[in-house]
C-alpha cells in the first residue's frame, strides 16, 4: 500500500510542516504541458496570423498538438488535488483574489478557442469524410460537421476569417495563460526562489521554445513515419524561431538569477549552498549547459554556415530534443527547487521522486506521454499533413 | 523563386510578425492587469459567511494571541494538547503548533535550531507520537538558549486566504483564519503561500489544515487548548476589544514584535523575547 506521505530528508533547520513537500512531480508536468500548448500555438500562429508561408507544413500539426496538450493539462492538477471531485468549486465560487481561481476560466476559454479553431481548420476534411464514410466513423464525422456541409468558396472565405480571428485572439490567450502560470509561482512572496517579477516572462518564453522544439521533433518523426521528405525551409524557419526565443529565455533567466544573487536578501546563504550543491547538476550542467548553451551554439553554427540537408535535419532534431529536456528541467528546478529551499532560509530539503504511487514518476511519465498518444489518434482522424488536408 | 525574392518575402514576414506580435503582447498584458484589478474589487465586496454558533456574535470580538518566549520551558504540553484537541495526525511532520529551540554554543556565531521533526528529538521521544526535546546539549557549553512556540499568525492580510482558489479558507470577522474542510479542494496553494510554515496537508482527509486558535473553544468562552495547558503562561489569548483581557494587557505592558513583519501579512501573534535569529 502506498504511504500516505513521504518525508523529505533535510539539513539545517526547516519548519516541521515543511518536511512533507506539497507540490510533487505532477506540478512539474502541469506547467510543462501548458507551455507546450502555448509554444505549439505560437508556431501555428506564425502561419495563420503572420502569414509566414514556410510554416504551412506544420501549421495544422501545431494546432492539433496544442489542442492535444491542452486537453491533458487538467489531468496532473486533478491527480494532485486532495479532492478532485471538488475541483469545480474553483469555478462555481471562484475566489477572485486567487491567482489560481481564474486559471480555470482562462484555460476553459482557451480550450474552447482551440477546439473552435481546429474545427474550422479541419472542417473541409470533416465534411468530405462525413459525405464519403459509412459506419461509426461516418457517424462521428457527420456529428463533427455539425450539419454544415457547405464547402463553397463563400463558406471557405468565411471560415478563413474565423480562423484568422480565432488565431489572433489565441495569441494573447495562449501566452496570457502561460504567463499566468508563471504568475502563480512568481507572486508567492513566501519563497525567495519563486518570488520574482520575471517569472511570468521566463515561463512564457521557455514555453514558446518548448512548443517549437516539440513541433520540430514531431514534424521530423511524422516525416520519417510517413516516408515524406522534410520541408527544409520550414525546418529552418522553426530553427530560427527556436534560436530567437532561446536568446530571450536565456537572457531573462540570467537576469532573474543574477538579481536574486545580487539582491542577496535573507536566506541567500542557503540559496547559494543550494545552487552550488544539489542544483549544480540539474541546473548548470543539464538545463543551462547541455539543454541551452549547446543547442544555441549548434543552431548558431548551422544557421551561420548555411547547413542544409541531413546535417540540418539531424542538428535541428538534436537541438529540439535538448530544448525539450532543458525546459522540463527548468520546470523541475523551479517547482521542486523552490520547495527544496526551506522557507526558514536556514535549511535545505531533498525531494525524492518515487516511481510508483499517485504522484510518482510512472504516473508523471504517463501524463507526459498522454498528449502524444492522443495526438497519434487525432492525426488518424484529422490528418494535419499539408499534402493531404484541404488547405485552409 | 530567386534568393533575393525569398529574402524580401521573409523580411516582409518578419515585419508583419513583429507588428502583430507587439499588439498581441500588449493585449495580453492589459487583459491580465484588468483581471487582477477586477479580482481585488470583487474580493473586497464578498459577503462574509456567518457562523452557526448559538449565543456567539462574531462582530463583538477581535481575537489575538501573545507568546512570551522568555517563559517557555519547552515542555511541549501545548503540542500534545493541540494534537489531541484538534485531531492532528500524531507524527512529527504535521503540526498546528510546535516549539523551536534556539541554542548558541560558546564560540559559535549562529544559533542551532531544532524542533519536533528533528530525528534526534524523535528518537528521544520514543516515537513520532510523543514530543520531547532531546537533552543533546548537556555536555556542550551553552552561551544562550531559549524556546519559541509557533502557530498560525492569523494575519490581518493572510497570504493563504489570498491564494485559495475556492474561498475555502477565509478570515472570520473576529479575526481568525479558518478552513472549510468540506469545501477545500486540497490544492495546497495556501501551504505554499504561508511564509511561516503554519499549514500542513492532511493526507488522510485530502484537505489543508492549520491552527484555528481552537475556534470551537474560544467561541464558547474557553481558552485555546495550548493556552489552557501551558504551565508557565507563556501563551496568552484574548479579545483585543476588551482592554482588560490578558492579551490586551500583554500587548500594552510589553514591547511586542511579530514574525516576518516585512511579509506584509500583518500577523496577530505578538511575541516577547524574540532574538535576531528567530524566523
Amino acid at each position: 500500500m502506498e504511504a500516505l506521505y513521504h518525508v523529505a530528508p533535510y539539513i539545517g533547520y526547516v519548519y516541521p510542516n515543511e518536511t512533507v513537500i506539497p507540490w510533487t512531480v505532477l506540478i512539474v508536468v502541469y506547467p510543462y504541458l501548458t507551455g507546450l500548448v502555448a509554444g505549439a500555438f505560437t508556431v501555428s500562429s506564425l502561419y495563420q496570423v503572420f502569414g509566414m508561408q514556410r510554416f504551412k507544413p506544420v501549421a495544422h500539426l501545431a494546432l492539433l498538438t496544442s489542442l492535444c496538450c491542452m486537453l491533458i493539462v487538467p489531468v496532473p492538477l486533478l491527480l494532485h488535488l486532495g479532492h478532485p471531485e471538488r475541483a469545480f468549486n474553483a469555478m462555481i465560487t471562484p475566489h477572485t483574489s486567487s491567482a489560481f481561481a481564474i486559471f480555470g476560466f482562462a484555460a476553459a476559454f482557451y480550450a474552447i478557442l482551440l477546439m473552435l479553431e481546429n474545427w474550422f481548420v479541419f472542417r473541409p476534411y470533416i465534411v468530405e469524410q462525413a459525405q464519403r464514410r459509412k459506419g461509426s466513423l461516418g457517424l462521428l464525422y457527420r456529428a463533427l460537421s455539425l450539419g454544415s456541409h457547405d464547402l463553397s468558396e463563400t463558406a471557405m472565405r468565411y471560415d478563413r476569417k474565423w480562423i484568422f480571428a480565432l488565431a489572433v485572439i489565441g495569441i494573447p490567450a495562449a501566452h496570457g495563460l502561460h504567463g499566468y502560470v508563471g504568475f502563480v509561482f512568481g507572486s508567492l512572496k513566501s519563497r525567495e526562489w519563486w518570488s520574482s517579477d520575471l517569472m511570468p516572462p521566463i515561463f512564457l518564453f521557455s514555453a514558446i521554445i518548448s512548443g517549437t522544439a516539440l513541433l520540430i521533433v514531431l514534424y521530423l518523426v511524422s516525416c520519417t513515419l510517413r516516408r515524406k521528405s522534410v520541408d527544409l525551409p520550414c525546418l529552418k524557419g522553426m530553427a530560427y524561431t527556436l534560436w530567437g526565443f532561446m536568446m530571450f529565455t536565456l537572457v531573462l533567466e540570467g537576469v532573474e538569477f543574477a538579481s536574486l544573487i545580487y539582491r542577496g536578501r535573507e536566506g541567500i546563504d542557503m540559496i547559494m549552498e543550494y545552487v552550488r550543491g544539489p542544483l549544480a547538476l540539474p541546473f548548470f550542467a543539464l538545463q543551462l549547459g547541455i539543454g541551452s548553451v549547446l543547442p544555441i551554439v549548434l543552431l548558431t553554427f548551422m544557421l551561420w554556415r548555411g547547413t542544409t540537408g541531413n546535417a540540418l535535419i539531424g542538428g535541428v532534431a538534436t537541438c529540439g530534443l535538448l530544448v525539450l529536456l532543458a525546459v522540463l528541467l527548468m520546470r523541475w528546478n523551479v517547482v521542486i527547487g523552490g520547495q527544496e529551499i526551506a522557507k526558514t532560509g536556514k535549511g535545505l530539503l531533498s525531494y525524492r521522486l518515487h516511481f510508483l504511487g499517485k504522484e510518482g514518476g510512472l504516473v508523471a511519465a504517463c501524463v507526459l506521454a498522454a498528449p502524444m498518444v492522443l495526438l497519434f489518434v487525432m492525426t488518424r482522424l484529422f490528418p494535419p499533413w499539408n499534402d493531404e488536408a484541404t488547405a485552409a | 523563386m530567386s534568393d533575393d525574392d525569398e529574402q524580401a518575402k521573409h523580411q516582409g514576414e518578419r515585419r508583419n510578425f513583429l507588428r502583430i506580435f507587439g499588439a498581441a503582447v500588449g493585449c495580453s498584458g492589459m487583459a491580465i492587469a484588468a483581471g487582477a484589478g477586477l479580482g481585488e474589487a470583487a474580493a473586497a465586496d464578498a459577503p462574509a459567511p456567518k457562523p452557526d454558533i448559538p449565543g456567539y456574535d462574531w462582530t463583538r470580538h477581535r481575537w489575538a494571541f501573545g507568546v512570551d518566549a522568555t517563559k517557555c520551558i519547552g515542555c511541549l504540553r501545548c503540542v500534545e494538547a493541540c494534537k489531541i484537541e484538534n485531531n492532528v495526525p500524531s507524527d512529527a511532520h504535521h503540526f498546528r503548533t510546535w516549539v523551536e529551540r534556539y541554542v548558541t554554543l560558546e564560540g559559535e556565531e549562529k544559533a542551532r535550531i531544532d524542533s519536533q521533526a528533528d530525528p534526534v528529538n524523535i528518537e528521544a521521544s520514543g516515537s513520532e507520537g510523543a514530543y520531547r526535546f532531546a537533552n543533546r546539549y548537556k555536555d556542550a557549553k551553552v552561551e544562550k538558549a531559549f524556546f519559541v512556540p509557533k502557530l498560525c499568525n492569523h494575519c490581518t492580510h493572510p497570504a493563504c486566504v489570498q491564494v485559495c482558489p475556492t474561498g475555502a479558507t477565509y478570515k472570520t470577522l473576529d479575526g481568525v483564519v479558518v478552513i472549510d474542510h468540506k469545501y477545500c479542494i486540497g490544492c495546497q496553494y495556501c501551504v505554499q503561500a504561508c511564509p511561516y510554515g503554519a499549514r500542513y496537508f492532511n493526507e488522510e482527509k485530502g484537505v489543508t489544515d492549520k491552527c484555528t486558535w481552537c475556534y470551537h473553544r474560544i467561541t464558547k468562552g474557553l481558552q485555546p487548548a495550548c493556552v489552557e495547558v501551558c504551565p508557565v503562561s507563556a501563551r496568552i489569548f484574548g479579545d483585543l476589544n476588551d482592554k482588560q483581557s490578558p492579551v490586551s494587557q500583554f500587548i500594552r505592558n510589553n514591547r511586542v514584535s511579530v514574525l516576518r513583519p516585512e511579509s506584509g501579512n500583518a500577523p496577530n501573534v505578538f511575541y516577547v523575547g524574540l532574538d535576531k535569529e528567530v524566523i
